[in-house]
């Protein structure tokens, strides 16, 4: 263990209930804004969000096609890999189980794609029954690009980086395709309450 | 522009306990565009993991993942790196 | 490599306060006594890591303001508010307490005492403070080396060693300092009051032909505006060295 910062107690939440902040991370109030590349600032009318790869017909929608979908409140807590947690954060999206709404597909995994390259990897049985949407609001404002926005991939039962930002469809398919941080040693599922951080965790 | 973007000099204290040495001015040769350039100047960025991207291109150069005692790391993007003595 | 500590395998060193010295209203410098310490080139850095009783650990890079000084460094804090390791060092630290801190590293940003033609340091906000460092080493050097220094602050109260760069400025050596305000200046101020622009970088800067480096520091969006400002002079990038602090500043 090493040495102790005398008064040292960083700026953390310490009244959070403990049954609500998995393993190993400190609640915050703030949001954090990580990236692993430049903010995309693709323009609303050059914008689609498609489902691909093993389905009967690609699903494409523009902004406004996307807009006029039925859309949900969402608050939930979030929780990234780095270490923070932030509680009943506050959406708004489309779920995917709107989104893929007769979709006939046998494929079993699926990878999310993004604006600037980004990719991430989940079973497809992680975004249906409720479990996930494409947010396209945060406390009650548009999406911040530097959040993600115009719409990004809230996943919130694993850890947040497979929340991908600036999400631009998803990609369904027989085998699983590790994705830009599954690759190099993020852990290929990421259930917070497992903490399953790394490979082998 | 991103306001979050940093050098690759930022990482340097990382890059040299991972390494065993002085990482910033050793060359890196980007295998998307072809520019040559210092580590120390190539774009950083944070994310869950660490992304080192080519300024003329911004493609990933390199990714860093630290998990307690492992560190993951990722060259794919880098043609060549040429270290000084 | 001449003159610099090879480290080898690079570890946490405890680092003890000895003193600390209100620079500004907003920053504070703290001397350290880092036992092992085996030196630094101007420029360079350090990372700082603090840990909470529970466990909890935070890590933040400062670059050390002070010239090669044997076991001792110094580090110059900005207080940001909502900062979760500033706060902690500016207000709550007190001689004798140990922290954490790994470097000297950073072998890209640093001062070459074989440069040939002039130097341009420009700094924004903390950005100033390794440039302080390159500044106090040419100083020690006894360095002939001609080096200007753009330093761009909201105020003179944000300007941090004023006092120090004024008679560094006076010794007639080759060092000189240009100031910017950016928000507010004094009553009867003359010298610039704006942000650093590529007229003001085509005043005060070198021309191309003369430049031998420039160290340009501080907030990333800073950074950006003075290197793009310079290579549109005509200056050439490899010549541009950067050190971006991030959104808010070191």
């Amino acid at each position: 263990m090493p040495p102790i910062s005398r008064g040292f107690r960083g700026r953390r939440r310490e009244d959070a209930p403990s049954d609500r902040v998995p393993p190993g991370q400190y609640v915050t109030d703030d949001f954090p804004v990580l990236s692993a590349g430049p903010t995309p600032h693709t323009p609303l009318d050059e914008w689609d969000l498609t489902i691909t790869g093993e389905v009967d017909g690609l699903r494409r929608w523009t902004w406004d096609e996307f807009r006029a979908l039925p859309s949900e409140p969402v608050t939930v807590d979030i929780h990234c890999v780095t270490k923070w947690s932030k509680l009943d954060s506050e959406w708004e999206g489309v779920s995917l189980d709107t989104l893929l709404e007769g979709v006939d597909t046998s494929a079993e995994y699926v990878v999310a794609f993004c604006d600037g390259g980004y990719t991430t990897n989940l079973p497809l049985d992680d975004l249906t029954e409720g479990k996930a949407w494409i947010a396209f609001a945060y406390d009650g404002e548009p999406l911040d690009p530097e959040h993600g926005g115009p719409a990004r991939l809230l996943v919130p039962h694993l850890y947040f980086w497979k929340s991908a930002k600036w999400v631009r469809g998803l990609r369904l398919g027989a085998t699983d395709e590790p994705g830009f941080w599954e690759q190099n040693g993020y852990h290929n599922y990421g259930d917070p309450w497992k903490e399953q951080r790394y490979w082998g965790d | 522009m991103d306001a979050l973007m940093l050098d690759g000099n930022a990482a340097a204290g990382l890059l040299h306990e991972i390494f065993g040495s002085e990482m910033t001015t050793a060359v890196g040769t980007c295998d998307g565009c072809g520019a040559a350039g210092e580590v120390g100047a190539v774009r950083l960025y944070r994310g869950a993991g660490l992304a080192f991207r080519c300024p003329h291109c911004d493609n990933v150069l390199m990714k860093i993942v630290v998990g307690g005692e492992r560190v993951w790391v990722d060259f794919r993007g880098l043609r060549a790196l040429q270290l000084n003595s | 490599m001449e003159g610099t500590a090879v480290l080898g395998r690079l570890t946490w060193l405890a680092a003890e306060v000895v003193e600390l010295r209100p620079e500004t209203s907003q920053t504070k410098t703290i001397t350290f006594d880092v036992p092992g310490w085996r030196g630094h080139r101007a420029g360079q850095h350090v990372d700082v890591r603090l840990t909470a009783a529970d466990g909890y650990q935070a890590e933040r890079s400062y670059s050390i303001a002070s010239a090669a000084d044997g076991p001792r460094i110094d580090l110059t804090v900005e207080r940001l508010d909502d900062g979760e390791v500033s706060p902690y060092l500016t207000d709550e630290l007190r001689t004798g307490d140990v922290i954490e801190l790994r470097g000297p590293v950073g072998g890209y940003f640093v001062w070459n005492p074989h440069a040939e033609g002039t130097v341009f340091l420009v700094g924004g906000g903390s950005g100033i403070v390794p440039l302080m460092a390159m500044a106090r080493q040419r100083a020690l050097e006894s360095s002939g080396i001609p080096t200007r220094l753009l330093y761009s602050a909201r105020s003179w109260d944000d300007v941090i060693y004023r006092n120090e760069l004024a008679e560094l400025a006076a010794r007639s050596d080759g060092f000189d300092v240009v100031y910017t305000l950016t928000r507010v200046q004094p009553a009867g101020w003359d010298g610039y009051g704006r942000r650093v622009d590529t007229d003001l970088l085509r005043e005060v800067g070198p021309v191309p032909a003369e430049l031998a480096v420039a160290f340009v520091c501080g907030p990333t969006p800073f950074v950006e505006a003075v290197a793009s400002g310079l290579v549109e002079l005509g200056h050439e990038p490899a010549r541009i060295k950067t050190e971006r602090f991030g959104p808010t500043g070191g």
